[in-house]
């Protein structure tokens, strides 16, 4: 479903008014494959390319090295055809339209993503009552809570039935209840309707609870790619989840 | 396309609708300001009885056919100007993941309605011009083709000045001065300009076929720069030609998108 093949992206720094800016490697020489109906948990310290990665995969920042495929396409020359089977939620920044209620934003969706006007009713009757939307679809994005325009954008990413979901840092700045319907509703799109995930996040409870694979990235390499058992075991023995982590992301350095 | 940028523009006009002072603000400071420009002619003839040759009427048709055409542009195009800050912001990846063009979503960002009171005051000055003009009937066809050239002029400015903004951040500031300043420029006979300027914006810059070139054509006149006359209908190759550099212009934009952090 993903596919990277030594995908790289560089970006030119200018430290003056030098002509020649250096160049800093946010993602370097990345492979890896996610395979249909995977739950993939994607780990790394702040600035070690996972952001960029994600946008690689839905198209707004292209590799400059290397292959990368989702869907069987090529995101950045397929944006638009690829968008269509492709979720994407950024938890520091809503892809809702900020002065227009819920309702409306899903209303525009429905039109900009062509869903069919039957399908797209169905479809949002079952997100308002999974996600629980019911008491806010009125309200005007920019009065929601933090974990209502959360599940807000959740529910905008997913009325098009995508493939796969990508979801950068989902639960972050959310209280404990808001993280766990959000956990408990992943949970079941993944194992009920077979979505493929690829989540980023810095709450490794997201991690413990919902991922069965585990890729931590450093540098912009991988540094780790299996399931959480192995990632566990890399440490000794009654080591928390935190641990473990800590010592990967030190280690490397 | 069209579909997906009139519901946007719809969604845009409802949500401006959410401040309704500043929206009903907003369409009168609109008209005010576009009525301005056309009392600075009526003053100038006030004075003269032609500028550079050409007289009140003749002038107020140039103005007309250059301000629907820009008027147009402004209200369904310009907003590609909001680029830089959606660059600034990162807001533009939310474009990015959806299906539909960027180019249509940022045209179509925060679109105002309230802006079609200077197309309508536009129009309206070109239909007294015309009325006021006796003109050759078989010549009134080039009017809808010279407003649709002049249309597609701007509106590959536009998006070549938001191409402009992916890579140089702040640079509305200078492109302003090519999209609205052509705007001003056209509005007036260009026998008042200097040769080389002229000679700029007719083989460079292509705005001598906005209005200028055609409607020598429409008002059955001789170019007193001394172009030849097939010049007259060159406008639509022009605009093709601008349109598709600017089309390759925004492409390549969007390629060097670098997003921001996090």
């Amino acid at each position: 479903m993903i596919e990277l093949d030594r995908a790289g992206r560089s970006f030119k720094v200018k430290r003056s008014l030098k002509l020649e800016g250096n160049l800093v490697h946010a993602v370097r020489d990345l492979s890896f494959t996610v395979a249909p109906g995977e739950f993939v948990g994607y780990l790394g310290p702040n600035g070690a390319g996972k952001s960029t990665t994600i946008k690689m995969l839905c198209g707004i920042l292209t590799p400059t090295s290397g292959r990368v495929r989702v869907a069987g396409l090529d995101p950045s020359r397929k944006r638009t055809t690829l968008a269509r089977r492709i979720g994407v939620v950024f938890g520091q920044r809503t892809t809702l339209w900020w002065d227009l209620p819920l309702r409306d934003s899903f209303e525009l969706i429905r039109h900009l993503y062509k869903v069919d006007r039957n399908v797209f009713k169905t479809r949002l009757d079952e997100l308002t009552e999974t996600l629980d939307l019911g008491g806010f679809i009125r309200t005007p994005v920019r009065q929601l809570s933090l974990g209502q325009r959360m599940r807000g954008d959740l529910a905008a990413a997913l009325l098009h039935a995508p493939d796969v979901l990508v979801l950068d840092e989902p639960t972050i700045g959310l209280d404990v209840v808001s993280k766990s319907s959000i956990r408990a509703f992943l949970r079941r799109l993944n194992t009920e309707q077979g979505t493929t995930v690829l989540l980023t996040t810095h709450d490794l409870g997201d991690i413990e609870r919902l991922c069965r694979r585990v890729m931590l990235i450093d540098h912009g390499r991988l540094a780790f790619d299996g399931t959480l058992d192995e990632l566990m075991a890399t440490a000794p023995e009654q080591s928390t989840i935190e641990d473990v982590v800590t010592r990967l992301y030190t280690g490397s350095r | 396309m069209v579909s997906a940028y009139f519901r946007l523009a719809w969604t845009w006009t409802r949500a401006a609708m959410a401040y309704p002072a500043s929206f009903a603000l907003m369409s009168v400071l609109g008209l005010i300001v576009a009525g301005t420009d056309v009392a600075v002619i009526l003053i100038i003839f006030a004075n003269t009885t032609s500028l550079a040759g050409f007289s009140r009427a003749e002038t107020l048709f140039l103005y007309g056919t250059a301000n629907v055409a820009f008027c147009l542009c402004d209200m369904f195009v310009s907003n590609i100007d909001r680029i830089s800050q959606h660059v600034k912001a990162g807001t533009f990846d939310t474009m990015l993941i959806r299906p539909v063009s960027t180019w249509i979503q940022m045209a179509a960002d925060r679109f105002l309605p309230t802006r079609i009171g200077r197309v309508l005051q536009a129009a309206l000055v070109l239909g007294y011009s015309i009325s006021a003009l006796d003109l050759d009937s078989g010549r009134l066809w080039m009017i809808p083709v010279m407003i649709t050239t002049g249309a597609v002029i701007f509106a590959a400015l536009w998006t070549l000045a938001g191409a402009v903004q992916f890579v140089l951040t702040d640079a509305s500031e200078v492109t302003n001065a090519f999209t609205y300043g052509s705007g001003q420029l056209t509005q007036y006979p260009f026998a008042i300009y200097g040769r080389e300027l002229v000679r700029g914006v007719t083989y460079g810059l292509p705005l001598a076929f906005v209005n200028w070139q055609p409607a020598l054509y429409v008002l059955d006149r001789d170019d007193p720069f001394g172009t030849p006359g097939f010049m007259r209908f060159l406008g639509p190759v022009a605009a093709l030609v601008l349109a598709l550099l600017a089309g390759f212009a925004w492409r390549l934009g969007i390629r060097h998108y670098r997003s921001t952090g996090s």
